[in-house]
């Protein structure tokens, strides 16, 4: 019997301490005819041996195809200490830390993980993170609803560089709450139109600035952090937690800074894994935290004055609050935020730095090489860090089935989300990718296209 | 025994120098975007991470190291295959957006995955995308009001949740726009029948049940319950919190449930992780199909012939849409498929009927000892409550210290203080993969401690004596907020 420890012998004891006859006599209280004998659809027990000779079949079938592609999720050198320590079963096999003094190690974690996204996105506290960084958009967005009294809007503005995909997803959660989400115009250098800001409609609740922008390139997060300020409406940031090695904090923006910043953690030591499990963060301003959805840990003490850790601001969650708290999210991501913990303390500053100047010195050097081919150009100009939109001779689809074909996966077709864009492709060059790769991308693209 | 910070480790200047990128390229990024200050990572070596990792990772109960009887938790065994077959690199590797053609395996998995929950759960369809079972609850609702106003019945817009469910029920009302109409108990832990006939009404959108519920035992009346909902117009929602109990023996489909999810955290043993990732799945009737959160996984051709694509909006376009930004926790799904491949069908049986076994082998105990259970004249499900309300008045022994002395026995505690309507409740959780041994030494445990009390009347007031710290200021936690690391 996997995984069940009784003998015969177990058996018969416990039921006669019970005082049954049959295992099935405890199951007496359920409805006899909803019973059901066999289970069909379910196929034979395998052994470990077995199904591992299937799981390496099977992801053999999925190869190791060259990856160019990006669009929200990032291949990056992940340290073997990362997942090594991660899967310790003391970390991978506990679980949420109710019982503060039997989980000392999962809390630490936690509040060494909080600290360092407060430090990343320059404000004053963060969670223990959300699910991925779509959901996290569409707490973020319900949140800055409660926080924003003042405001009498459910209207959350998106300048144009924000995930669509992330919109969807925010209108699938947050809609159910009567906010509406509308997408602010886009300029010819891929960000947000400045000049249309006077033509924006009615004053939102919140503006949401994605920093990098889906297509890599970089907004005017100064500029747009003041104007909705202005509106009388919150700012919530997208960042991407590698970015921000180089780039401005979302504290920092604007004359005041964001208000809430939240994104996808996956970047930070989270293999892709088709899309999971991820992690959302979310950081905010010192005002917001009790609005702030998911677990907190804070640093206490103990009766005999020693250091120690615990979930706090607990009245804001579900298991207290029930129908009047500030989501229903209980579970986070506790084993991807140890894995990322451990990779943010490998990689510190400087190391996270060469880890984001690399991947925007390789997609600047594989759009180098890429627009070289004839048909094949920049669709936007001005600066980028490490994702780039290009304009294709053909259907995307075709081409990159093309490039699929040789096991090169040569990024996202554009025409899934944004149409308008016409045959277009975002490419990302990470840091682990070499000249050679980048060479036989453009090889294979050359092929593909037919091009000399 | 603590612990310090990474932050007290850090010496400017020192790195783990085998990770980073050999170079620092100059950027052309204009100032203007980049950022002045310097956020303060830790700057450690390597053996300065997997020490410090490593000694947290010993400050914690865990499945592996304790029995961790949390209930409602279904805290069992976590195979290690699951882990390292769902870590191999053609899995690992595979980005979210990869083309089909590079994905077979993996969908394969999923798809059959589908298959393996259809089958279980005796639903209709399943989509494997909400990643935890609060997301799943919130699927499920949101697909009960996208089907009421789809037949233009607007009006629907309660929610009917048992007085002992699972806190997440009524905030996922609320999350979907839905307003929450209690419902009570009756004596023996059942739904009251007469309450809910006069609760559901033309503004009834649905319930919200957990089978066996959060009491520890099987709702017995769930036909009549089904019909009471499906007769005013309601739907039937199940929390699968407790599928554990009832595996491979009744199924929710089987009950009258239109909608469900699954915590494969729980039930199909997929990692907890320290409070995370868990995975939501979610099962429909045919009513709700069209509804379903995407992505589904879909297969065209039989056999060898077969091709599995990502069903997506064209497909399901009255789909609640989507909650990921990809697929949801893929990996963790594919740990599930593992573990229910390895458990098999005659396995899946024995899961409900040992998960069982053991709950109520260990309520018997703790009867014969002496504890006061909360339903003793009931059958325990996978779980059962003890309730403290004599010894927390003799003894001064609360839920809550009983809970704490625990850990000094080496076992992690159960539930307590849930659900809310059972005093000083104790609610316990033991799983199939316990061994009865182990289950005799928390007997043996609980009984000393009762003993120690009666010897010393308030002695675990300060329990536990011997973890890495004391008992912690909770109110110090929340009044003054110390929730990040800062300098100086």
């Amino acid at each position: 019997m996997p995984f069940i420890p009784h003998t015969d012998d177990d058996v018969q004891h416990m039921l006669q301490t019970i005082g049954v006859n049959r295992i099935d006599d405890l199951f007496d209280e359920i409805p006899r005819d909803l019973l059901i004998d066999e289970l069909a659809g379910v196929p034979d027990a395998l052994s470990e041996m077995e199904i591992t000779r299937l799981m390496r079949a099977r992801a053999a079938r999925d190869g190791a195809a060259l990856n160019f592609i990006g669009a929200g999720a990032y291949e990056h050198h992940i340290p073997s200490v990362v997942w090594d320590i991660a899967t310790r079963g003391e970390f991978y096999s506990a679980y949420t830390p109710y019982q503060a003094e039997a989980s000392q190690g999962t809390l630490q974690t936690i509040y060494e993980f909080q600290s360092m996204i407060t430090a990343l996105t320059g404000l004053y506290a963060s969670n223990a993170s959300l699910y991925d960084g779509a959901s996290a958009l569409a707490e973020a967005a319900l949140m800055a609803v409660r926080a924003n009294r003042k405001s009498k809007s459910k209207r959350v503005l998106l300048a144009a560089g924000v995930n669509r995909t992330y919109r969807r997803v925010a209108e699938a959660i947050a809609g159910t709450q009567g906010l509406e989400f509308d997408e602010l115009p886009r300029n010819a250098a891929g960000t947000t139109d400045l000049d249309a800001l006077g033509d924006a409609g009615p004053a939102p609740v919140a503006v949401v600035i994605q920093q990098p922008t889906f297509f890599g390139t970089l907004d005017a997060i100064d500029r747009l952090t003041d104007w909705a300020h202005e509106q009388g409406a919150l700012v919530i940031a997208v960042v991407n937690p590698t970015s921000l090695a180089l780039l401005k904090a979302p504290g920092h923006w604007g004359a005041l800074g964001a208000d809430i910043a939240c994104g996808e953690g996956q970047p930070c030591g989270v293999p892709l894994s088709s899309g999971g499990p991820y992690f959302g963060f979310m950081a905010c301003g010192e005002k917001l935290v009790r609005q702030m959805p998911g677990r907190i840990v804070g640093r206490t003490t103990d009766l005999e004055g020693r250091d120690g850790f615990t979930l706090t601001l607990q009245a804001r969650e579900q298991h207290i609050r029930r129908s009047k708290a500030t989501s229903n999210i209980c579970t986070n991501q506790g084993l991807m935020v140890t894995a990322a913990t451990i990779y943010l303390s490998l990689l510190g500053l400087d190391g996270l730095k060469r880890v984001a100047a690399t991947s925007q010195q390789r997609t600047a050097a594989l759009v180098e090489r890429l627009t070289a081919i004839d048909g094949v150009s920049r669709l936007f100009g001005g600066p980028h860090f490490h994702e780039a939109a290009l304009r294709l001779p053909r259907p995307a689809a075709e081409v990159l089935e093309g490039l699929a074909a040789q096991d090169v996966l040569g990024g996202y077709d554009l025409k899934r989300r944004y149409p308008e864009l016409g045959d277009a492709m975002l490419v990302c060059a990470t840091e682990t990718k070499t000249d050679a790769d980048l060479d036989a991308y453009a090889a294979a693209l050359r092929q593909v296209l037919g091009a000399a | 025994m603590t612990e310090p910070l990474i932050f007290e480790k850090s010496r400017a200047g020192r790195r783990a120098f085998a990770q980073a990128p050999r170079d620092l390229p100059k950027t052309d990024i204009p100032a203007a975007f980049l950022r002045e200050d310097t956020p303060l990572l830790p700057e450690v070596s390597e053996l300065q991470v997997v020490r410090h990792f490593t000694r947290l990772s010993q400050l914690n109960f865990s499945i592996d190291t304790h029995f961790y009887p949390l209930g409602s938790c279904t805290m069992k065994y976590n195979p290690r295959a699951c882990n390292t077959l769902a870590l191999l690199p053609g899995f690992a590797g595979r980005h979210p957006l990869g083309p089909e053609s590079h994905g077979q395996g993996f969908l394969a998995c999923m798809y059959e995955l589908q298959d393996m929950l259809k089958a279980v759960t005796g639903m209709q369809a399943v989509s494997l995308t909400p990643m935890a079972g609060a997301q799943g609850e919130f699927a499920g609702v949101a697909m009960i009001r996208a089907y009421h106003k789809a037949r233009g019945d607007d009006e629907r817009s309660e929610i009917i949740v048992p007085d002992a469910a699972h806190g997440t029920n009524p905030a996922t009302a609320t999350m979907c726009g839905m307003s929450v109409v209690e419902l009570p108990t009756d004596e023996d832990g059942d739904v009251d029948l007469e309450a809910l006939q006069n609760a559901v009404g033309p503004k009834t959108a649905g319930i919200m049940l957990t089978n066996p519920s959060t009491l520890g035992v099987f709702e017995r009346k769930i036909v009549d319950v089904a019909k009471i909902v499906h007769d005013a117009g309601g739907l039937l929602y199940y929390d699968g919190a407790n599928l554990n109990a009832i595996l491979g023996k009744v199924r929710p489909g089987d009950m009258g449930f239109d909608v469900i999810h699954m915590n494969l955290h729980k039930t199909f043993s997929t990692p907890h992780g320290g409070g995370g990732p868990g995975s939501g799945a979610v099962g429909v009737g045919k009513r709700l199909m069209p509804y379903m959160p995407l992505p589904v996984v879909g297969r065209e051709g039989e056999g060898s012939d077969a091709r599995y694509r990502w069903l997506t909006e064209d497909d399901l376009p009255d789909s609640i849409g989507r909650l990921s930004g990809f697929m949801g926790n893929a990996g963790v799904l594919l740990r599930a498929y593992v573990y229910m491949r390895m458990v098999g069908r005659d396995g899946m049986r024995r899961i409900g009927e040992f998960a069982t076994l053991n709950a109520n082998y260990l309520q018997a105990r703790l009867k014969q000892a002496g504890f006061r259970l909360a339903f003793p004249e009931r059958r325990a499900s996978h779980e059962f409550i003890v309730t403290l309300k004599n010894e927390a008045k003799t003894l001064q022994l609360t839920a809550m210290d009983i809970a704490k002395a625990l850990l000094d026995y080496g076992f992690h505690a159960p539930t307590t203080y849930f659900p809310l309507l059972v005093p000083e409740c104790l609610l316990i959780e033991p799983t199939e993969t316990e061994s009865r041994e182990a289950l005799d030494r928390f007997v043996d445990a609980m009984l000393a401690i009762v003993e120690e009390a009666k010897q010393e009347p308030g002695k675990h007031k300060e329990a536990p004596f011997t973890m890495p710290v004391r008992r912690l200021d909770d109110v110090k936690a929340a009044r003054q907020l110390d929730l990040a690391w800062r300098a100086g």
